[in-house]
């Protein structure tokens, strides 16, 4: 009997010094979680604290008291902060959670500071990095956070005439006879094709051209064979390829393979797969100010001008190198995570290895895009 | 089915060799009939039988008097193929084989035409297989004529007569050099099967561009865009305009619209532009005074 009085002693003991401790020093989970409000958590009593608070609520979607703890609320409504951070329309933003963040002090003075953070977004085609520089004030006894708004250009009400180019396909019906031809598949042809042993595993790329006069829903698929002939290992290109791809386009493809040694790869058996889709010849996205800078931190930036008049929701561009000699060095890809608006650049950047990126001559890009409500 | 079908036939050739021991009876059977016409089997001896008929798909069962001659009517056997013919007496049984082929006269036709879509000006690039078939889709294997006929939009026709080798014959035709529809037919006898045929521009020939300023960017249009036998190049297809400048790139994928492909770019001064479509490579302009 008293052997259970002490134990209930000692578990409520510990349960009390837990539940202290947790709200003293709670830890980032639990100051989300908590719906009272990090301030009360974390005063905002240093320029790191307030940008600190001010992610947390960003990443808790708590727009309202994100907007009110700013010391710059009265230059900007809530809707033009929530638009600067989610988008005005559906794009990857809008769908994106945020998944961490960090910050660094950039310069500090009694009453105003410099930091720049980092919000790591997460989204379904991965993750983007949205980076800002705040200044940070400090207002009595507590520091706010500055916020570099920056407002979405709104497309002025206009008509943009289009000269609407469509494809549709009427496929063979069950009661056709069995020798009744169906619908052409698009011919498709692997122009290009470069295994290439990098990290852990082997790389494959290459490009895809469709030669055909319709449009074609593409896929490149890869079995690595051994020298007795038994497969290694089967890949696809999964999203590192342009899927629709219309007549005379070229698409570039990877397909990686890990935990694969090239030197145990004898053969390898490319599968290029089209089908005929209903697709569309619109948008036209333009390309421009392509810039490949040097490492470190090696990428090439541009910008995507939606040259069309509907909104594309979702934007993906492939990058194809080229060394000296025209010969494929690398592929590489990155999803665009603001809307494209008509007639507004939107800015791209892809990363490139630092080893690829002293031997990349020239480049060629191409955008993949989404538009919600349109058939394609 | 097939179990089904052995079973039957063993039963039946048990109690005809059984039967056999005690009476005989005569059946006269056709060697070959032709699928679906009208025939009948003779037999002799007196008294009543049961005339099985088994094949591929079919078994008819007829009370028959012996000796007197058992008539089918037209239909009554359509389907090709080898028949046994049993006859089960009261006291003896007969049995025998006889075939029956497809009719001769062809009544349809299965046609194969690949591809359904070619490009122009292309040697031996569509084939044609056609199957013969009679009114009740057997395969007529005796040698049969067929003709295959190719006729292109602007009136040209190719024509192909070949024999049937085992029910099946095929044939190869080139494509126009004009792009369009082609209707693709065979015929034998009575029967046609028509195929359409999309002959579509090759690959683009000459690929030109212009440049004018368009305000602060570059106006870039191609010249028509048309395949070497002159063939407009269907509108969709992508042509890509590159221009590249001290220390940049733009590049835009543009669709053939109305039979050129348009669009504007950045007007830097020394930059130089090029068009492609495909693996094809147009022209290229020097924009400026610096080359």
């Amino acid at each position: 009997m008293s052997n259970g009085r002490i134990l209930a002693i000692v578990i409520v003991s510990v349960t009390v010094a837990l539940i202290v401790v947790g709200t003293l020093w709670p830890i980032p989970a639990a100051v989300a979680m908590a719906s009272s409000g990090s301030d009360l958590l974390r005063p905002s009593t240093s320029p790191q604290a307030a940008v600190a608070n001010l992610a947390d609520e960003i990443g808790r979607l708590a727009w309202e008291k994100a907007y009110s703890s700013l010391a710059n609320n009265n230059e900007f409504t809530e809707l033009d902060f929530v638009h600067d951070l989610t988008g005005s329309y559906p794009s990857l933003r809008a769908y994106a959670t945020l998944d961490s963040f960090d910050q660094q002090p950039l310069h500090a003075s009694a009453d105003e500071a410099q930091i720049q953070l980092k919000l790591h977004w997460s989204t379904v085609v991965g993750s983007f990095l949205d980076t800002r520089t705040l200044r940070v004030v400090k207002t009595g006894d507590r520091w706010a956070v500055a916020w570099p708004v920056v407002k979405e250009p709104r497309v002025p009400p206009q008509v943009i005439p289009v000269n609407y180019l469509r494809w549709d396909v009427i496929y063979r019906g069950p009661e056709d006879d069995w020798a009744a031809q169906d619908v052409e598949a698009p011919h498709v042809r692997i122009v290009d094709m470069h295994p290439v042993e990098r990290g852990d595993g082997v790389i494959i790329m290459g490009e895809l051209l469709n030669e055909d006069v319709v449009p074609a829903y593409v896929t490149v698929k890869a079995t690595l064979l051994a020298q007795n002939g038994s497969a290694i290992a089967t890949e696809d290109s999964f999203d590192k390829i342009s899927h629709i791809l219309l007549p005379k386009q070229v698409t570039p493809f990877l397909i990686a393979f890990h935990n694969v040694s090239l030197s145990d790869v004898a053969n390898i058996h490319m599968e290029p797969s089209a089908s005929l889709i209903a697709a569309s010849a619109d948008p036209v996205i333009e390309i421009e100010d392509q810039h490949l800078n040097p490492a470190p931190g090696a990428s090439l930036s541009g910008n995507l001008l939606n040259q069309s008049g509907q909104v594309v929701n979702v934007a993906h561009v492939l990058e194809t190198f080229y060394d000296k000699t025209g010969q494929l060095v690398w592929v590489s890809d990155q999803f665009v995570d603001r809307a494209l608006l008509p007639q507004t650049p939107v800015s791209f950047t892809i990363p490139i290895p630092a080893d690829i990126a002293a031997k990349v001559a020239s480049e060629r890009a191409i955008s993949a895009t989404y538009s919600s409500g349109r058939f394609q | 089915m097939k179990f089904r079908f052995a079973f039957l036939l063993a039963g039946l050739v048990l109690a005809a060799t059984q039967l056999a021991l005690t009476q005989t009876v005569v059946l006269g059977l056709p060697k070959t009939i032709e699928a679906g016409s009208a025939f009948s089997i003779q037999s002799t001896g007196a008294g009543k039988a049961v005339l099985y008929i088994v094949g591929s798909g079919q078994v008819l069962r007829r009370d028959v008097q012996l000796g007197e001659t058992t008539f089918f009517a037209p239909g009554d056997l359509h389907n090709a193929g080898r028949y046994i013919a049993v006859l089960v007496g009261a006291s003896s049984t007969e049995n025998g084989e006889f075939d029956v082929t497809a009719a001769r006269q062809p009544a349809a036709l299965s046609f194969l035409a690949k591809p359904s879509r070619l490009p122009v000006d292309l040697h031996d690039g569509i084939s044609g297989v056609a199957y013969v078939f009679d009114t009740y889709r057997n395969l007529v294997l005796a040698p049969t004529q067929v003709s295959f006929q190719l006729s292109n939009i602007n009136g040209a026709v190719q024509t192909r007569t070949v024999l049937t080798h085992n029910g099946v014959t095929w044939t190869k035709m080139d494509s126009a050099a004009k792009e369009g529809a082609a209707r693709f037919v065979a015929s034998a006898g009575n029967a046609t099967s028509t195929r359409v045929i999309q002959q579509v521009p090759g690959d683009p020939c000459h690929l030109r561009m212009s440049a004018q300023p368009s305000g602060q960017r570059l106006a870039v249009v191609t010249e028509p865009v048309r395949d070497c036998s002159g063939n407009a190049v269907p509108d969709g297809t992508i042509v890509t305009f590159t221009e590249t400048y001290k220390g940049g790139e733009a590049t835009v994928d543009v669709p053939l619209k109305r039979g050129v492909a348009r669009t504007e770019m950045p007007a830097y001064n020394g930059a130089k532009l090029s068009v492609a479509t495909g693996v094809v490579v147009g022209n290229e302009i020097y924009w400026g005074n610096v080359r």
